[in-house]
C-alpha cells in the first residue's frame, strides 16, 4: 500500500491498516505536531510512515538519538503547548524511564502520549517486559488497544485525555495489534499547530526538591479524578454473552476470548479494558457483583490480576479469581486462541476435545535468519576470526551489541558472546577487560553507537579498558529497516543533515588508535584488526560500508548487476566458502559440487578473496 | 457469513506479506471485515514469513492448528513446516520448487527430495493442488511473479470468498504499473492450473 494513503485517505474511508499504520493516521486526526522516535521493532513501522509523509503533513518528524532524547523532544513539545507523541519498543522505554518518570511530575501543557510496542513471546527483543506496569510505575494513565480501528481511535481519546488532565498518557501495543493489519475507517484529519510558545513556569516545570514534593501530590490528585472517569470511559466495555462466568481481558488477548467464545457460543460476560490505569474500580466492583468466576485474560504479567485481587479483598468479596497466579492462564509468552480456549472450557468444566494435529515427518530444514548475501558485517566477521586465528589467540570475548550483526552467535562467525542492552557492548567490554586477562573485542553499530555508546566509549576511555571496539558503520539502522542514523548525510525526513564523524568523535576522546577499514577488503581489514590486537590500550576499529540493501537498490536503480560462479575446474571442494564465510548464495549439490544461486548473489565480490584456489569468478 | 481462515508461508522475498495483503484489500472491496497477522523484524531475512488471513467476522488474526481453510504454500518444505494448521476441510496449495537455506550447505539440517514431500503432502492432504510456480512465473516473464501463480490458483478454488475480479483490481492497486502485465499473466496461468 502506498502509505500516502495514511495521509491524503478521505474522511469515511475504509482501509488496511496495521496496527502501527492506524497510530499515524490516530496522530494525525488528533492534530499532532510533534513526532519523535528511535526505531525498534515492532513500532519500527510508525517511524517509517511519518519519515515519508511528515513534510507534507506539516508535523515536525524527527528520529532522535535515542527513546530518552524522543520523548525528551516531545515533552518540550507538549509544554510549548503543540500536540507530541513519541514512540519505541519496549524495552526503549528503559532507556526513556528517567525523563518519562518526570514528565508525570511536570504534566503537559497540549496532549502528550508515548506509545510503547511490548512484544510477548520476543520476536524481535531481549525480553518481553510488561510496560503496563511503567504506567503504574510513573502513576501515568494506561490506553491498551486491541485492533487497528482501536489504535486509530483510542489514540484521539488519549490526546484528549492527556491535555484535559496535563497528563502524559501510555499507550500500549503488543506485537499483535501493532503488526496486525485490519480495517480501520478514518475520520477527519486535524491540521496541526505549527509553532508554539513556551511561558516560563520554574515552579511547574523544574523538579527540584521543593517543587517535586508538590508535583507529586498533584499528580496523585489528577490521578484520582481519572480513577473516577474511567469508570464511565466509552474505551471499557461490556460484551454480554451470558453470565455463567465473567472475563476481563485487555489489548491483543481480548481478541482471542471473543473468537472463542463466539465460535463455541460460551455463556461468557467480557468485559474489556482499554482504558485500565488508573484501574476502573467501581466498574469492576460491578461486574464482579454479576459473575461469581471471573478470568482475568492479559499479556504478560499479572497486572489487572493482582488489581482484581486487591478489589477482592478490600471489599471482602467471596468472587473466584483465575488468572497466570492461579495456574489457569500460562505465566509467559504471548496467548493464541487455543490457549484462551483451554483455559475457559476448564473454569467452564466443558471437556475439551483432544485435537488430532498433522506433524510432518520427513526432515525440514531450518532457517534461521541470516546475514543478508553482501552483508558487510560478514566480511568484518571474517576478517576478525582470521586475524585473531593468526595471531594464536585464545578464548577471545566478543561483547555485542543490538543490531544484524547480533546474528554473529551463529556458526560459523561465533562472534557475540555477551548481550544486555543498546550500547552495553562497550561498557561490558570495559568490565571484561578489567576482570580477565582475555582479549576484548566489542561488536557495536554505527546508530546503536549514537544511541548509547558514546557514554561507554568516554567511559573506556577515561578508566583505561583495553579492549578493541569495532564500530560498524554500515550507514544506517539496518535491522529495523534502513531508517537513517546519525553517521549518514541525511536526516529522518530525507533531508540534508550534518554528517557525525565516528572517527573524529573517537580521536576528541582521547582514543590514540582509530582506524576506518572497508571490511570489503578483507586483506587490508585482517591487517587492521591484527595491528589492533596487538595494540596495548584501547583500540576503535570502524568498519565503514553501506548496508548490503543500499548498495542493493542502488544497484537495481541502475540496472547494474553482477553475480559471481564457481569454475568447477578451479574448485577442490575444500568448502572454505561454505563452512567459514557462510554466504547464504552459495550451496552444495547432490553430487557435492559447490555453486551460487544467481538469484541470491548480491554480487560484492569478496567470497574472491576467501577462495584459496581463485575458483570464484564473474558470471558471464 | 463464517470465518473464512488462509494461512501462508514462503520465504523472506517471496511475497508472501504482499499477496496477503493484496487478499485482504481486495475482501474489503467486496464489504468483508478482514484482518491479517504479519511477520516483522529480525526474523524477515532467508526466514520463514507467515502470515494468517480470517475473513469474516473475527477479531483475533491467529489461525490455530487445523483451522485452516486454505493453505497457500510459496516453498514445498515450508508447506510441509505448516501442516499442522490443516486439517480434512482444508485446501492446500503448494509451490513445487524449492528454496534450500544455507544451513543445509553448512550440514546443520537437510532438505529431503522434493518428491518426498510431494508424497508426504498427497498422502495427508485430502485437497491438495502442486503446481510448479517458479516455472509458471517464469512463462509469465518474470520469476518475481511466482506469488501471483499462487495467487491465481487460490482465487480458483471452491469457496474462496472473494471474486476474480475484485482480486484483480486489489493487484492493479498494490504492484507497479509496469509489472500489471506479467503479474496478470502469470495470475491466469495459476488460476487455470486449480480451474482446469
Amino acid at each position: 500500500m502506498d502509505v500516502f494513503k495514511i495521509l491524503e485517505a478521505k474522511e469515511n474511508s475504509k482501509l488496511f491498516l496495521l496496527g502501527n499504520e492506524a497510530a499515524v493516521r490516530g496522530a494525525l486526526e488528533s492534530g499532532v505536531s510533534v513526532v519523535s522516535t528511535y526505531p525498534g521493532t515492532p513500532s519500527s513501522e510508525i517511524g517509517n510512515v511519518f519519515s515519508k509523509i511528515a513534510k507534507a503533513a506539516h508535523v515536525y518528524f524527527e528520529f532522535s538519538a535515542n527513546e530518552k532524547v524522543a520523548v525528551e523532544v516531545s515533552a518540550a513539545a507538549a509544554a510549548s503547548g503543540l500536540r507530541s507523541f513519541a514512540f519505541m519498543k519496549h524495552v526503549g522505554l528503559n532507556v526513556a524511564a528517567d525523563s518519562f518518570m518526570s514528565i508525570a511530575y511536570l504534566g503537559v501543557n497540549a496532549g502528550m502520549v508515548i506509545l510503547t510496542a511490548d512484544d510477548p513471546s520476543m520476536y524481535s527483543s531481549q525480553n518481553e517486559q510488561d510496560n503496563r506496569i511503567y504506567a503504574r510505575l510513573a502513576n501515568v494513565p494506561l490506553i491498551e488497544p486491541s485492533s487497528p480501528q482501536e489504535v486509530k481511535e483510542f489514540m484521539k481519546y488519549a490526546f484528549d485525555i492527556s491535555e484535559q488532565f496535563h497528563l502524559p498518557v501510555l499507550f500500549r501495543t503488543t506485537t499483535r495489534v501493532s503488526h496486525m493489519r485490519g480495517v480501520v475507517e478514518t475520520g477527519e484529519l486535524v491540521p496541526p499547530k505549527e509553532r508554539g510558545f513556551f511561558k516560563k513556569e520554574p515552579n511547574k516545570y523544574v523538579p527540584v526538591p521543593q517543587n517535586s514534593r508538590r508535583m507529586h501530590k498533584e499528580l496523585i490528585e489528577k490521578m484520582n479524578k481519572l480513577a473516577l472517569l474511567v469508570n464511565e470511559s466509552p474505551l471499557n466495555k461490556v460484551f454480554d454473552f451470558g453470565d455463567e462466568i465473567g472475563v476481563i481481558a485487555s489489548g491483543g488477548a481480548f481478541n482471542y476470548v471473543m473468537d472463542v467464545v463466539k465460535e463455541y457460543n460460551l455463556p461468557v460476560k467480557i468485559l474489556k479494558l482499554g482504558f485500565s490505569h488508573p484501574f476502573p474500580e467501581k466498574l469492576v466492583l460491578d461486574f464482579l457483583s454479576k459473575v461469581q468466576k471471573v478470568v482475568i485474560v492479559e499479556e504478560v504479567e499479572p497486572v489487572m490480576e493482582k488489581e482484581v485481587l486487591a478489589i477482592v479483598g478490600k471489599y471482602g468479596l467471596n468472587n473466584k479469581i483465575y488468572g497466570k497466579l492461579s495456574g489457569t492462564m500460562p505465566r509467559i509468552y504471548e496467548y493464541t486462541p487455543d490457549i484462551v480456549k483451554n483455559s475457559l472450557f476448564k473454569v467452564l468444566d466443558k471437556e475439551i476435545e483432544a485435537k488430532e494435529v498433522l506433524k510432518p515427518e520427513s526432515a525440514i530444514p531450518s532457517r534461521p535468519p541470516v546475514l543478508c548475501p553482501g552483508c558487510p558485517h560478514r566480511a568484518t566477521y571474517y576478517a576478525v576470526k582470521d586475524a585473531i586465528k593468526e595471531l594464536g589467540l585464545k578464548d577471545v570475548i566478543f561483547p555485542s551489541d543490538i543490531g544484524c550483526y547480533t546474528l554473529g552467535i551463529q556458526k560459523p562467525y561465533e562472534t557475540a558472546d555477551f548481550l544486555l542492552s543498546m550500547g552495553a557492548s562497550i561498557g561490558t567490554a570495559c568490565g571484561f577487560a578489567h576482570a580477565t586477562n582475555q582479549k576484548v573485542v566489542a561488536f557495536i553499530g554505527d546508530s546503536t553507537f549514537f544511541h548509547a555508546g558514546l557514554s561507554a566509549l568516554a567511559n573506556a576511555v577515561h578508566n583505561k579498558a583495553k579492549a578493541v571496539i569495532v564500530i560498524m558503520d554500515n550507514r544506517t539502522t539496518a535491522m529495523t529497516g534502513r531508517q537513517p542514523s546519525l553517521s549518514e548525510p541525511v536526516n529522518g525526513i530525507g533531508e540534508e543533515a550534518p554528517e557525525l564523524s565516528i572517527s573524529d568523535i573517537a580521536k576528541a576522546f582521547g582514543v590514540k588508535f582509530v582506524e576506518t577499514v572497508d571490511p570489503y577488503n578483507l586483506h587490508k581489514t585482517k591487517e587492521v584488526f591484527k595491528r589492533a590486537l596487538r595494540y596495548d590500550g584501547l583500540a576503535v576499529v570502524i568498519t565503514k560500508h553501506p548496508c548490503a540493501l543500499i548498495t542493493d537498490a542502488e544497484k537495481r536503480k541502475r540496472n547494474f548487476w553482477i553475480t559471481f560462479r564457481i569454475n568447477q575446474d578451479k574448485c577442490t571442494r575444500c568448502m572454505v566458502c561454505i563452512t567459514d564465510f557462510a554466504c547464504p548464495s552459495f550451496f552444495v549439490a547432490e553430487d557435492g559440487s559447490v555453486h551460487i544461486d544467481p538469484l541470491i548473489c548480491d554480487g560484492c565480490g569478496v567470497c574472491t578473496q576467501v577462495c584459496p584456489y581463485n575458483a570464484i569468478e564473474v558470471r558471464k | 457469513m463464517s470465518v473464512y481462515k488462509i494461512h501462508l508461508t514462503g520465504v523472506g522475498g517471496q511475497g508472501t506479506i504482499k499477496t496477503s495483503t493484496i487478499i485482504g484489500e481486495a475482501a474489503i472491496k467486496r464489504g468483508l471485515n478482514v484482518v491479517m497477522s504479519e511477520v516483522h523484524g529480525m526474523a524477515q531475512r532467508g526466514g520463514v514469513v507467515t502470515t494468517d488471513l480470517k475473513i469474516g467476522d473475527a477479531h483475533s488474526p491467529l489461525i490455530e492448528n487445523g483451522d485452516a481453510d486454505l493453505v497457500i504454500g510459496f516453498e514445498p518444505a515450508e508447506t510441509l513446516r505448516s501442516l499442522p494448521k490443516v486439517s480434512e476441510k482444508t485446501f492446500v496449495i503448494t509451490n513445487s520448487a524449492r528454496i534450500v537455506p544455507f544451513t543445509v550447505g553448512l550440514g546443520l539440517s537437510e532438505y529431503p527430495p522434493v518428491e518426498q514431500i510431494i508424497s508426504e503432502l498427497e498422502a495427508k492432504v485430502k485437497h491438495l493442488f502442486v503446481i510448479n510456480a517458479e516455472e509458471l512465473a517464469n512463462k509469465a516473464g518474470n520469476i518475481m511473479s511466482l506469488n501471483m501463480v499462487l495467487l491465481g490458483a487460490a482465487t480458483a478454488i471452491p469457496r474462496f470468498p472473494i471474486g476474480k475480479d475484485e482480486i484483480i483490481q486489489s493487484i492493479k492497486e498494490n504492484l507497479p504499473p509496469k509489472t500489471i502485465e506479467v503479474n496478470l499473466k502469470a495470475f491466469e496461468l495459476g488460476f487455470k492450473e486449480v480451474s482446469g
